[in-house]
């Protein structure tokens, strides 16, 4: 559903990412991996345009992104700080965002439901706490049933409770037959949600494969070890 | 571009005007900004004698509070409003409709609000002749150009600069620039090159300052030649009553245009 091809990026000296291949396969959960500043969220934004990429091409279903704009109506994107227009409430924003999708399905309101976040709509957003916003965040995503979710670290801020169900989610459109990227820094976490994982450092993709592949190559039996050792093994190199 | 999409186009744009605007009404700041306008006024009318002097005294106000409110709440607002920008640019909506959106959507609030503020008094104690309408409706009119002025050099800071306090004190030295330093060295220079012919110059310096333009522009209306000040005496002399309006106001157009078209295009290549 993305290909990335010699994506590359500059913020004043810093080479942020130097020629990423990454792929996203349809109906496949894909983890970005990558150590504090490894350019996880760059990527991410790039995906929907919100930054562009100073060489290489970023492809959406076979279609360059760049100058695009109506693809992005297939992507639902929950980005990681939360924080919107304080005096709008929830219920607002949803209808602002349904206004502006401007979709014909009916919207999926099952993470509204679950995270019990109804009464909580009704009020000004500023007034909502960080989690609570977090939660109302991860609603937006899902709610237009979009065919690729963006995730950047989700669970940051979310209670176990709001994050198994958000989990469940991810489980529940991923078997729907949806495409998600996900980046975390737990790994217990995107071993249980990924397909496939991509693990990012100084600005190349230095892994990119199956979640079993890495275990093998790495011959480690989980991925916190085995994304470890690639980190030490790239600083050794 | 088909008629469809043009259409399209035209209604991603008015939706989000009409989304931030219920978010910047609802916010304090622009309920005291109108609140603090109509305070004001009523007492100047209530204790300041007839409506022109009222009036008189308005434009002072208007000059001083309207680019300094707007500058600041518009900076800031903005720097607040990045998640939420970087939320609707992740949706199928071009960065030219959300740039006017976010625009009108501030511009709009902050010059309802000042018109509320000033009209409501007037209306309450009702108009003293046709003059005073008239002059009424130029005040208004300054008000507004000004807010569409200083929202549009706001937005120039919050799109250039990442940096929220860097941008607030950018504002500010904008602000003390156009309302204050100005003033001084004009002052300035007419005492030091008094022996050399200082029209033209004068009025380059006048038409480099939205604020001094909206000044002369409101102060033609009045009588008073001893308040026009140095620019504006000679540019009534240059131009004229009625070609000086005109000039005014068609400058202080452009102080609008050019900083949203620059604000245009650097928002079009930002990164978020």
């Amino acid at each position: 559903m993305i290909e990335m091809r010699g994506v590359s990026k500059r913020f004043g000296r810093v080479d942020v990412l130097r020629g990423v291949d990454l792929d996203a396969r349809t109906g496949r959960v894909t983890a970005v991996i990558g150590p504090n500043g490894a350019g996880k969220t760059t990527l991410i934004k790039m995906i929907l345009g919100l930054a562009r990429p100073d060489g290489g091409r970023i492809l959406f279903d076979g279609r360059d992104v760049a100058n695009e704009v109506g693809y992005r109506a297939r992507i639902g994107y929950m980005p990681q700080i939360a924080r919107f227009p304080e005096n709008l409430t929830g219920a607002d924003l949803l209808a602002m965002l349904e206004d502006l999708r401007g979709g014909t399905t009916p919207v999926d309101r099952e993470l509204v439901e679950r995270l019990a976040l109804g009464d909580q709509l009704a009020k000004p957003l500023r007034v909502l706490s960080g989690g609570t916003r977090q939660k109302v965040n991860a609603a937006l995503a899902f709610l237009f049933r979009p065919e690729l979710l963006i995730l950047d670290e989700p669970t940051a801020g979310l209670d176990p409770v709001s994050s198994s169900i958000l989990k469940d989610e991810v489980h529940r459109a991923r078997a729907e037959g949806r495409t998600f990227i996900i980046t975390s820094h737990i790994m217990s976490e995107l071993e249980e949600l990924s397909d496939d994982v991509a693990f990012l450092l100084d600005g190349t993709v230095r892994f990119s494969g199956t979640l079993e592949e890495l275990k093998r190559v790495t011959r480690q039996a989980n991925l916190e070890r085995a994304i470890a050792q690639l980190m030490t093994r790239g600083a050794a190199a | 571009m088909s008629r469809m999409s043009r259409m399209s186009r035209m209604s991603a744009t008015t939706k989000v005007i009409k989304y931030e605007m219920s978010n910047v009404v609802r916010s304090r700041w622009v309920l005291a900004y109108a609140l603090f306008f109509f305070l004001v006024t009523d007492a100047l009318l209530r204790f300041g004698g007839d409506g022109t002097r009222a009036l008189l005294s308005l434009v002072n106000i208007v000059l001083f509070i309207i680019p300094l409110v707007t500058i600041v709440f518009g900076t800031m607002y903005l720097y607040d409003a990045r998640e939420f920008t970087e939320l609707l640019l992740a949706q199928p909506v071009h960065r030219r409709q959300l740039f006017a959106g976010l625009y009108v959507g501030l511009a709009l609030p902050l010059s309802l609000g000042f018109l509320a503020g000033v009209g409501l008094p007037f209306a309450l104690h009702g108009l003293g002749g046709a003059t005073e309408g008239a002059t009424l409706a130029a005040l208004a009119l300054a008000g507004v150009l000004l807010t569409s002025v200083f929202t549009a050099i706001a937005f120039l800071i919050a799109v250039r600069s990442e940096d929220k306090v860097k941008g607030l004190g950018l504002a500010i030295a904008i602000w003390l620039a156009f309302a204050v330093v100005y003033d001084g060295l004009v002052l300035l220079a007419v005492s030091i090159f008094a022996d050399y012919p200082l029209e033209r110059p004068m009025v380059a310096m006048m038409l480099a300052n939205p604020v001094d333009l909206a000044r002369v522009f409101l102060l033609m209306r009045f009588d008073v030649a001893a308040l026009m000040g140095y620019t504006g005496a000679v540019f009534e002399r240059l131009f004229g009553t009625e070609r000086g309006v005109i000039l005014a106001l068609g400058v202080l157009g452009a102080w609008c245009a050019v900083p949203l078209a620059l604000g245009l295009r650097w928002f079009q290549r930002k990164d978020f």
